[in-house]
């Protein structure tokens, strides 16, 4: 190569094929022509100096490393959560048994009080499956990442399970919308009740 | 209503089923079953003789909407009272859930007073 690009066996294939070309036409190119070969030379360079790049990226890290380590973090989260929410159950439930040995008002208060931490305690489920759309994707990126390097360097990508059909529930199961996205419960019972 | 009938909740996270039973013993139904996929549900189903499903839909192997449609073609457990409680709102979700024979939908979040209101409601049509 003339400007001292490193070469490789993709480049010399382009080269060869270029050159080639160039002189299957010497003596009747113009001007134009010549111009034109010669953007498609260094378009061919360009191709392969990419495809050599990503065949350089550092893949293992990425599928060895980073990615693992984040799943196990967003999971660790998971745990906690879940903990922390259990703790709190508990302690709902010790406060569920003293009603009985306090007086009426007071009780219900109690009832009250409790009932609405039950409620907010839900977070847990809906944090734990929107953490679990993000492992997902990460997943995902995790494998197209190893697929592209795969087909940059020539290499067979590894076979992908095949995939058994998916039911109707798993083909519906989105996990949480998004807050500006989400049906409220009085849209979905209108929706109910439309086809009674 | 019956409120010593059978309750079967289903649901994958721990917590949930935990948050749910909580709010049942307070609207006083104290027998009150757990399954964390609808496999297990369903196997549950078919050995016992409950008189409610409440059950989520995102889970593996078996979502909520999948053990829906198997209660609804099972001859003996076909009339059994099955609310879905979720967080998937979508409106596609909601059409596939009623023309499976969903009797009730609630999404979640929740709030106590819905289950209340959706429970005595299917439990007068059961």
């Amino acid at each position: 190569m003339p400007d001292g690009t490193p070469t490789g066996p993709e480049e010399d294939r382009i080269e060869a094929a270029v050159r080639a070309v160039l002189m299957s036409m010497a003596g009747d190119l113009t001007a134009k022509e010549a111009a034109l070969l010669a953007e498609f030379e260094a378009l061919g360079r360009t191709i392969a100096r990419a495809k050599a790049e990503i065949a350089q990226l550092a893949v293992d890290d990425i599928t060895g490393a980073h990615i693992p380590s984040a799943t196990d973090e967003l999971d660790a989260i998971v745990g906690h959560t879940a903990q922390a929410t259990n703790e709190i159950l508990d302690c709902c439930e010790t406060l569920e048994r003293l009603e009985a040995e306090v007086p009426a008002a007071a009780a219900a208060t109690l009832q009250g009080a409790v009932t609405r931490i039950y409620e907010a305690c839900s977070f847990q489920d809906i944090t734990g499956q929107r953490i679990g759309k993000v492992v997902a994707a990460l997943k995902a990126i995790e494998s197209r990442v190893a697929a592209a390097v795969a087909s940059a360097s020539g290499r067979a990508a590894s076979a992908e399970p095949e995939a058994r059909p998916r039911t109707e529930g798993e083909e519906l199961a989105n996990g949480p919308q998004l807050p500006a996205s989400a049906s409220s419960q009085a849209e979905i019972d209108r929706l109910l009740a439309s086809f009674d | 209503m019956d409120r010593n009938i059978n309750v079967l909740i289903v649901d994958d996270y721990r917590t949930m089923l935990r948050i749910i039973r909580n709010l049942l013993k307070q609207l006083d139904f104290n027998n009150v079953d757990e399954a964390t996929d609808g496999q297990e549900a369903l196997a549950k189903l078919r050995a016992g003789n409950f008189g409610l499903v409440i059950s989520d839909w995102n889970m593996a192997p078996m979502t909520g909407l999948d053990l829906l449609k198997e209660v609804r073609a099972d001859a003996r457990l076909k009339q059994i009272p099955f609310i879905m409680i979720t967080a998937e709102s979508k409106t596609e979700n909601v059409i596939a859930a009623k023309q499976a024979g969903v009797s009730n939908y609630i999404v979640k979040p929740f709030n106590a007073e819905t289950l209340r209101e959706k429970i005595e409601k299917v439990m007068v049509h059961a």
